[in-house]
């Protein structure tokens, strides 16, 4: 009966690809009592069918029980559960433990890589990692110095590993990876220190290298068909990786690969997003940088681009392009579409066909993003797709050694890395954001291997004239493009929200509170202060008849950078020190997975 | 005799304010005024012993170097040990270790990094001797943590500042190549 309901769902999404996808992947995301990959699905949904903790019961949701990691440092991402057994990993040092479910989380196993410390202070912004993935009785690990490790996922012993970058030249990981089919598609950090991105597919089986497409760079580099590869609808051209830039700047273009990605079996398609161009001096850099800032749709066999779309051409404020490409079956003008939402860094949301490429929204999901008066939608128009830039926060055009002031949103972007949710039940996506604006000076800087490049100075504050809160979290329709419900919050949301078939979204905060929302409306309907700071995601899984739902506590990242030791307000004149709450007032460093559940 | 020189220096040249007076009282005798101007050279002020250190006028003009070195630490820096110097979840707060430790000292772990791992901490600071970016400006980087440690400059962006002298442009210049 299980085995019909399963092929039955199967059949409406994704029969033609059944036969030649990772069966045991597919079969085991299927399982909604499982947590199998980072993020939820393919599709980057981020949602759970169990139902059992529901909006009416969260109320009464307690800690069922805790695991401390042994590190303290960011905490993103999350646990897996596969069968009886929860795989959970650490920042670097990169642990990863297999906790036996059956047996009250007792350590079946613990890999601990040894990794040069060296690649601590070139991780950019904490030694974070999100987290292993699995397929094919194997755990996947992208450790910090970007080695790739398969473990048996029965006993941690160490099936291939595989060297993707140089730490020694500033190239870092941070993220998880996509297994699909029967590859292991990672990406690679690093774009403050001139790394020019890419991503590179593993045989799943040998860890031997398929295939590798960098951001930027000769065609042969970049994996794009001139004629056939597009960008909203016209032929990228010959050279478009090389191009847009000055000289052989693009060498050291950034376009990093840090974000989650995502894939359409039926299409044959990766998706995932480019990071800033390296420097953030865009004076430095003319051009536009292709392809940094893309959203790139790729071949999963070959790596060949199929269609791409540069959202922040000639980027002028780190507006990285990496946050996850959401995909949806939904109806467009009573048109059923596939869909691809994304909220970018430079605080649009963007819907698009994602089998085409073609653009369909592109909106504001924070009311003061004030960069860009909006994206011209017209495909008659030369500047079609292009954000038409406020001249006023324009760190190009007010020139080197000019501070910019008053920009939001500030470079951290109205949203970071922390993925978004979305709930086929309500057609809303839930998205994490940040309510934080910034001044930026731009100035020269050289180029020197495995340090940092950044060339610019940043002050950041609360967005003004608002709620003088650092961030909210957000009920966003994507076929129309605009907020449905808005939760103002004290600090920035850095934590991956998980909607369910309850009627329940869950999130974590700055402060270190899990929350429970109504899908609907918002409404809180519970809250536990963790012990520390979450800028995991929240995950659930069902054993033994109960719904547990799971979260990584453990504050660090950008936020805990940025904002540990609160914001000061320039506008306040001098002397108005602590004006904004301080994080390090509310919570401190830690390590620790907390589980709820339901009383018995 | 030297003691009462230093206090006097601070309260003239510097309008410390009465927290600063006690933190200097109490002092050990045999340590060293770490901050109090001596002499200015292009713009450039130092103490005593020739350790380079901020100058703030009576009307809040603060010299040339901390400004720039609010630029460069909000560029090299801020990423890891989070901004002004406060510290991070990450990163030790540098406006304090631009008090506690030694000039030299200070400039000896930029130059050549330091490693504190073990089972409670993993923290790492790189070695930044060839990152021209930083060792061009680390003088200039040094005096504004030190005025963020004794909160003669507050946090936020530097108000009125001395313009840039011929010499530190041209030193700039060399430096940068």
């Amino acid at each position: 009966m299980k085995k019909l309901t399963l092929l039955t769902s199967g059949i409406a999404l994704c029969v033609a690809s059944i036969a030649v996808a990772n069966d045991d992947l597919v079969s085991q995301m299927d399982n909604s009592k499982q947590w199998a990959i980072q993020t939820g699905d393919y599709k980057n949904q981020r949602y759970s069918a169990l139902d059992q903790i529901n909006a009416e019961n969260v109320g009464d949701l307690q800690v069922a029980w805790t695991f401390s990691t042994g590190v303290l440092r960011g905490h993103e991402g999350s646990p897996l559960v596969i069968g009886d057994t929860m795989y959970v990993h650490t920042p670097f040092p990169n642990i990863v433990y297999a906790l036996d479910l059956a047996n009250e989380g007792r350590i079946i196993w613990k890999y601990e890589p040894k990794q040069d410390p060296d690649v601590i202070p070139v991780m950019c912004c904490d030694t974070v990692n999100r987290g292993v993935a699995y397929a094919e009785g194997k755990i996947f690990l992208h450790q910090a110095d970007t080695k790739v490790v398969a473990l048996d996922a029965k006993t941690g012993d160490v099936v291939w590993e595989a060297q993707n970058g140089d730490a020694s030249i500033g190239e870092t990981n941070t993220a998880t990876v996509l297994p699909v089919k029967d590859k292991v598609i990672v990406g690679i950090s690093g774009g403050e220190f001139g790394v020019r991105g890419s991503v590179t597919a593993y045989d799943m089986n040998s860890g031997e290298q398929v295939w590798r497409a960098y951001s930027m760079g000769p065609d042969s580099d970049i994996l794009m068909d001139p004629e056939k590869t597009t960008h909203l609808g016209k032929p990228v051209g010959a050279d478009s990786g090389t191009n847009t830039w000055e000289g052989d700047q693009w060498m050291i273009g950034g376009g990093t690969t840090w974000g989650w990605y995502s894939a359409d079996l039926e299409e044959n398609l990766m998706y995932y997003g480019t990071g800033n161009p390296s420097t953030w001096n865009p004076g430095q850099r003319p051009g536009d940088n292709r392809w940094s800032m893309t959203i790139m749709a790729r071949d999963i066999d070959t790596g060949m681009a199929k269609w791409v779309y540069q959202m922040t051409p000639h980027d002028e404020w780190d507006y990285d392009g990496i946050n996850e490409m959401i995909l949806t079956e939904q109806e467009i003008d009573g048109q059923a579409r596939k869909l691809l939402t994304h909220f970018d860094r430079n605080g649009l949301g963007y819907t698009m066909d994602r089998v085409t490429g073609e653009l369909l929204v592109a909106e504001k999901f924070d009311p003061t993003v004030n960069w860009t008066t909006g994206v011209d939608m017209d495909p008659a128009s030369e500047t079609y797709g292009r954000p038409a830039v406020v001249a006023q926060y324009s760190t190009e055009q007010n020139g080197e050694d000019v501070n910019s002031t008053g920009i939001c949103p500030a470079a951290l972007g109205s949203k970071d890395q922390q993925p978004a949710a979305y709930s086929p039940k309500t057609e809303l996506m839930y998205v994490p954001t940040n309510h934080v604006c910034m001044d930026y000076e731009p100035f020269r800087v050289s180029y020197t291997a495995g340090q940092p490049y950044v060339g610019a100075t940043l002050a950041m504050y609360p967005a003004p004239d608002s709620h003088g809160g650092m961030g909210n979290f957000i009920a966003w329709d994507n076929t129309k493009g605009e907020i449905k419900w808005s939760i103002p919050e004290q600090f920035s949301v850095w934590s991956g929200p998980l909607a369910t078939a309850g009627d329940v979204v869950f999130y974590g905060t700055l402060e270190g509170y899990l929350k429970a929302v109504n899908a609907e409306t918002g409404e809180e309907l519970y809250k536990f202060k963790t012990p520390s700071g979450i800028i995991g995601n929240v995950m659930t899984y069902e054993h033994g008849g109960k719904q547990y739902i799971g979260i990584l506590s453990g504050v660090g990242g950008w936020a805990g950078i940025g904002l540990a030791a609160g914001l000061t307000n320039p506008n306040d004149g001098l002397g108005a020190v602590g004006g904004y709450a301080a994080l390090s007032d509310y919570t401190a460093l830690g390590g620790q997975l907390t589980v709820f559940a339901l009383p018995n | 005799m030297k003691k009462l020189r230093v206090l006097l220096a601070a309260v003239v040249v510097l309008g410390l304010g009465l927290g600063q007076m006690a933190m200097a009282q109490g002092d050990d005798e045999a340590k060293p005024d770490n901050i109090a101007v001596a002499y200015s050279e292009d713009g450039r002020y130092f103490t005593e012993d020739d350790i380079p250190t901020y100058n703030v006028a009576e009307d809040g003009t603060i010299d040339w170097p901390s400004y720039s070195g609010f630029r460069r630490y909000h560029s090299e820096c801020h990423v890891c040990h989070g901004p002004e110097g406060e510290g991070s979840s990450y990163a030790p707060a540098l406006k304090k270790s631009a008090i506690d430790m030694d000039y030299y000292d200070f400039i000896d772990v930029v130059t050549n990094g330091r490693k504190r791992v073990d089972a409670a901490d993993n923290s790492v600071m790189p070695a930044l001797g060839d990152n021209p970016n930083v060792m061009c400006y680390i003088n200039d980087i040094y005096v504004y943590l030190k005025a963020r440690g004794t909160d003669a400059i507050p946090r936020g962006r530097p108000g009125k500042k001395e313009p840039k002298s011929d010499v530190i442009r041209e030193d700039e210049n060399a430096c940068l190549g």
